[in-house]
């Protein structure tokens, strides 16, 4: 056996020594517990049950119309933010002006601050009194307690995923090739189709992903503003909610678990966005 | 010619960029100051009175105390996991390191009910800590587990590229100088990776702070018991009281700024380290 090809099959098959094995499997044995074992029960709790009785608890009209009014908010935010989000990092990146350093902190603020506390605010500022509550009820439009209101409330938490993930390949991308395809006569449609957007497609992909995730998964912000009124403002998290208090636990595990493949569908376009930006 | 360009490029440049003034204004700007504005209408001393009530005092104190806690293990375990997921193979590993963004993308008041699904008063596991005198549903216990849960990926995420990215010589060149392993975590390591640690409990730290949708399933809603911050602010508002939601919301509203602050001077200094 020649030395390079001991090495190889050495580094193969490294044997770790008694810390450095422990050490591992306590971070594995960490992480299964924390993360994965909270999986099982709610598992356990679905299979225990007739499976005609999980289906009958999905099929209601109260969870139909949930799980549609999520779909929907999460179409509207993530069409909103995504478009929104580009515009943001355009700006953040391409410009200089005063106060840009205030804008990019306001941007972290979204994830730092308690959702109910921001379904507070929104109340504040679109209730009957608010500054712009007033506005809108002389508009006779209906920002709180419904549809509007959760709009805006999934926008809010959702602001800053697409333009954080753009941001830094923006900052890498430079501004080069778009200053030489303006000298060539190309106008701004143009740079944002042939150059930006194919430089920023996975980045993009990232904070949409994100965007949609959590739209869906949105709670405490949709409930304080929603109010949640049964078959109006309920969405799929709030239905969760409800069904636990009310006691009816294969409502909330059979809606539970549909949100979980949701997720894990999520997590899988993570994983491939990961290996299409890296390959 | 490239006159024109350059006014035409700088005429939509302002375009865009009042767009996104407009939008960061009135999505997040506004309602906060909406709240601020309130504050400064209502009487200091009846705001006081109301945060200073045992009940929203002890649910401050309890939230910062959790939030803590969960900082703290959170700084440990999840430089531990980052680091073993970088430096060691072991089976399974690509699968756990997909596995680490779950909790981002598991709605909070799923977490709640999977962890009353296994740990609650009717499960197995439940039973067992119960006979134990231990009670994890309605109770802290409870809190923490799913504290611990939508927390977990902060820390990891946040220092796993720093030690990608770091240079294997100098632990390499002082282990044949014959330094421990402790020496070399304390003088090599940890100084590198201290901002990226800080930066992942930080953000632990306020997402604990904050936290709503998990707790408000686990915790069970128990007055000088189980009642955190967010879950008061809700109950407040619920039943009208909403000077009583003001004072805590302003104190969580206050702390959330603070983190962001510390956060993005934590990122100038770390630019200054390279």
């Amino acid at each position: 056996m020649n030395n390079t090809q001991f090495n190889r099959t050495r580094r193969r098959k490294r044997k770790y020594r008694l810390p450095e094995t422990l050490l591992i499997s306590a971070v594995v044995i960490w992480f299964s517990c924390l993360i994965l074992v909270p999986f099982f029960g709610i598992i356990k709790e679905i299979i225990s049950k007739n499976w005609k009785q999980t289906i009958a608890s999905l099929t209601t009209s109260t969870v139909i119309h949930a799980f549609t009014l999520t779909v929907f908010i999460c179409i509207i935010v993530a069409i909103i933010n995504t478009i929104f989000g580009i515009i943001m990092a355009q700006v953040l990146t391409r410009q200089k002006f005063k106060g840009k350093l205030i804008l990019e902190s306001l941007l972290d603020l979204p994830f730092a601050i308690s959702p109910v506390v921001i379904g507070f605010m929104l109340i504040i500022l679109f209730g009957p009194h608010g500054w712009l509550g007033k506005f809108f009820t002389h508009l006779n439009i209906k920002i709180t307690y419904a549809l509007p209101g959760m709009i805006i409330a999934t926008l809010f938490v959702t602001l800053p995923f697409v333009s954080k993930e753009i941001i830094p390949v923006l900052r890498q991308l430079g501004t080069e090739q778009e200053d030489a395809a303006r000298v060539l006569g190309a106008n701004n449609w143009q740079i944002f189709w042939k150059i930006t957007l194919p430089t920023i497609k996975w980045g993009l992909g990232y904070g949409l992903t994100l965007t949609i995730a959590r739209s869906i998964g949105e709670f405490g912000a949709v409930l304080v503003v929603s109010g949640n009124i049964l078959n109006k403002t309920q969405s799929a998290t709030l239905h969760i909610h409800d069904q636990f208090t009310d006691l009816n636990y294969l409502g909330a595990f059979s809606a539970s678990l549909v949100l979980i493949f949701i997720s894990v569908l999520v997590i899988h376009i993570i994983q491939f966005i990961y290996k299409e930006k890296e390959g | 010619m490239s006159n024109h360009i350059s006014d035409r490029f700088k005429k939509n440049g302002l375009y865009l960029r009042s767009l996104s003034l407009f939008y960061i204004g009135v999505i997040i700007l506004l309602p906060i100051m909406a709240l601020i504005s309130i504050v400064f209408k209502t009487n200091l001393s009846s705001l006081w009175s109301h945060i200073s009530q045992p009940q929203a005092l002890y649910s401050l104190k309890l939230t910062f105390f959790l939030s803590l806690i969960i900082a703290i293990i959170n700084c440990i375990t999840g430089t531990a996991t980052a680091w073993v997921l970088v430096r060691y193979d072991f089976p399974l590993k690509k699968t756990m390191n997909t596995l680490i963004d779950l909790p981002f993308a598991i709605p909070t008041v799923v977490t709640g009910i999977m962890l009353v699904s296994i740990y609650g008063p009717r499960s197995v596991l439940g039973q067992f800590f119960s006979r134990l005198g231990i009670h994890v549903i309605f109770d802290k216990p409870g809190i923490l587990l799913a504290l611990l849960f939508v927390t977990f990926p902060f820390v990891v995420r946040s220092v796993q590229p720093v030690i990608i990215a770091m240079e294997k010589d100098m632990e390499e060149a002082a282990k044949s100088l014959g330094a421990s392993p402790l020496s070399i975590f304390l003088k090599i390591i940890f100084p590198e990776l201290s901002p990226a640690m800080l930066t992942g409990t930080a953000l632990s730290f306020s997402r604990a702070l904050g936290e709503f949708g998990s707790i408000v399933i686990v915790a069970g809603n128990i007055p000088m018991k189980t009642q955190v911050a967010s879950v008061y602010i809700y109950g407040e508002f619920e039943s009208g009281n909403i000077p009583g939601a003001l004072g805590i919301s302003l104190i969580l509203l206050f702390s959330s700024f603070s983190i962001i602050l510390i956060l993005n001077f934590l990122q100038k200094w770390k630019k200054k380290y390279e």
